[in-house]
């Protein structure tokens, strides 16, 4: 593995939820995102899995730069991304894209695919229409399009090819990491082999880094070299997808697990009974009660992660 | 895109006063004002004057004719004006907020509060009548709607993917404004601009009508109506032909406002079976 390219210090991003009545105002602190660590190698798939409201999104906005941290600081090859010296939005669209999750909100219905995928280089300075007409050419054929189809508005196509084109956008300006959001989860399930497929021929050939949100257990599986679980605000469990998949330590990621639908599983056995005698930690020294929904306007309880393998590090109740 | 009855019957009559105000020089019988003739006051319709003429002698019809022109310049004009200040306004508000916003909400409340006839008679009065000042009455005055349809277009646009994808690849806020955001809200803004205009033609009727708007011996609708109001009794023509013309104006721009509006909207389309 080679060095991060990204690197999320000590995360931190709190709400101010200001309600009350006339007679008195109350002021909460939503705690969205509690200390989140992690790196992106290049070349890598990281996937932060979790359920909604536990902050995935909130951690991947904050990398994109549509959300400040309250606390912490993200670096991208050294550089700072956030505070003071926070790159401008220019800047930081070579360095990070998104492809997101609903491909008939993300495309604006009165543009072109042309006209979607050349306004991006010419605002980043790239004039040449010739040039600008072949890296079009260039890109829709790397994500599965014809040339001819770039003369289209988005509702002449269909949502898998709608997708395509995300991520066509997403990498007109070669950036070198790509954010997914639940890339495949709005799409049929006949076409998601073919998106997922695609998202990884486009990783190795673009030698692009991934960060990939998802709820989407299978997908994660198929997708991923390393997992981070976050449960409200918080990672629980990381560790290479191995790990994670199969010996899974966090009674939240346990969980996780068991609920992917599996057609083999007609007896209702446990996830893996293999994973309950490789870890020693009973659940209750986790310090989460995963039956009790934590919460979100506290600051979070006392808890640390520790390595119980190498690389695989998780959550346990520090008090 | 599919238009319906409504649109078409509104836009029929709009391209009809559209084309008398525009060909009025050419094809009305007389002149509007230098025409006057006491010998043929208040004659009723005939051959020569097919509206009849007015106490004055002048020709209804070669007057309601270019009365045309009055109208539909009040109503384009100030319409104009009010999109472009409730367009601006709503769209920055909505899509920065904070104070900005607060301040532009403020604003609309304050001017949604206020009856705007009575505000337009008030800029009027400071003003002075004419055909400037009434335009520019009519536009700071009714811009609120318009900017609370942008805000909250803006508002709904500003979550789309599409938007969020324009600031990732570094778009700036204005660059977003206005290639993201203003194409995807045209159809409400053009629907309230259309349907402004109606109540823009209306107003300038009511203005003109108690004579802070057109000055006499312009030919507007509305001043035609005050010439006209004291003798409805004995010569009914010189008022119901200029009313007919507000009547038909105004229905013909609200009924292309409700036919544009559902057509663009795929909420308000009627399924047909």
């Amino acid at each position: 593995m080679t060095a991060p390219i990204l690197r999320v210090e000590d995360l931190h991003v709190r709400f101010s939820m200001s309600g009350g009545s006339l007679f008195g105002s109350s002021r909460h602190m939503l705690h969205a995102v509690n200390g989140v660590t992690f790196s992106l190698a290049k070349g890598e798939c990281l996937s932060i899995v979790g359920e909604s409201g536990c902050g995935k999104t909130t951690t991947a906005l904050t990398i994109l730069g549509l959300q400040q941290p309250t606390e912490g600081t993200i670096s991208y090859r050294g550089q700072p991304f956030t505070g003071p010296n926070a790159p401008t939005r220019m800047q930081r669209a070579k360095a990070v894209q998104m492809v997101f999750q609903d491909p008939y909100a993300s495309l604006n219905p009165r543009q072109t695919v042309r006209k979607s995928l050349s306004a991006p280089l010419r605002l980043h300075g790239i004039t040449a229409a010739s040039e600008i007409e072949a890296r079009i050419e260039v890109m829709l054929k790397n994500v599965g399009l014809t040339p001819e189809q770039a003369n289209r508005y988005p509702h002449e196509f269909s949502g898998g090819q709608r997708q395509r084109i995300g991520i066509a956008r997403a990498l007109i300006l070669e950036p070198e990491i790509v954010v997914l959001d639940e890339p495949v989860s709005a799409l049929d399930l006949s076409i998601r082999a073919q998106i997922i497929n695609l998202l990884l021929d486009l990783k190795e050939q673009l030698s692009l880094s991934y960060l990939m949100i998802s709820h989407d257990l299978s997908v994660v599986e198929h997708m991923s070299d390393r997992v981070l679980v976050m449960y409200f605000g918080e990672v629980v469990e990381s560790g290479g997808w191995q790990q994670i998949f199969q010996t899974p330590a966090h009674p939240y990621t346990r969980r996780l697990i068991a609920a992917i639908p599996n057609v083999d599983d007609r007896i209702s056995t446990p996830p893996n009974p293999k994973s309950r005698d490789l870890i020693v930690l009973k659940n209750a020294e986790f310090g989460t009660d995963t039956r009790v929904t934590p919460d979100v306007f506290r600051p979070p309880s006392q808890s640390k992660l520790i390595e119980i393998a190498e690389q695989h590090w998780v959550r346990i109740s520090s008090v | 895109m599919r238009f319906g009855f409504n649109f078409w019957l509104g836009a029929t009559l709009t391209a009809l006063v559209i084309f008398a105000g525009i060909l009025a020089p050419w094809i009305a019988p007389f002149d509007p004002v230098f025409n006057a003739d006491l010998m043929n006051s208040e004659l009723p319709p005939d051959a020569t004057f097919w509206f009849g003429t007015d106490a004055q002698g002048r020709d209804v019809l070669t007057r309601t004719l270019y009365g045309a022109q009055i109208s539909l310049t009040v109503g384009i004009v100030s319409q104009l004006i009010n999109s472009l200040i409730g367009v601006t306004l709503g769209m920055t508000g909505g899509y920065w907020g904070g104070w900005w916003d607060d301040l532009v909400s403020g604003l609309t409340n304050v001017m949604l509060a206020i009856p705007s006839l009575i505000f337009a008679l008030a800029v009027l009065a400071v003003l002075g009548p004419g055909l400037p000042s009434l335009l520019i009455a009519l536009g700071l005055t009714n811009w609120s709607w318009t900017c609370r349809v942008a805000r909250s277009s803006t508002l709904s646009l500003k979550s789309q993917g599409y938007v969020q994808a324009a600031k990732i690849l570094g778009y700036g806020d204005m660059r977003i404004m206005f290639t993201q955001i203003l194409p995807n809200m045209m159809g409400p803004i053009l629907v309230m601009a259309t349907l402004g205009m109606g109540s823009a033609v209306l107003s300038e009727a009511a203005l003109s009508f108690i004579g802070l708007g057109i000055q006499p011996p312009s030919p507007s609708w509305g001043s035609m109506l005050t010439d006209a109001r004291q003798l409805i009794q004995l010569a009914p023509w010189i008022a119901v032909f200029p009313g007919l013309a507000i009547f038909l104006t105004v229905l013909g721009f609200n009924l292309l406002g409700d036919g544009l509006r559902d057509s663009l909207d795929p909420h308000m389309r009627t399924r047909k079976p």
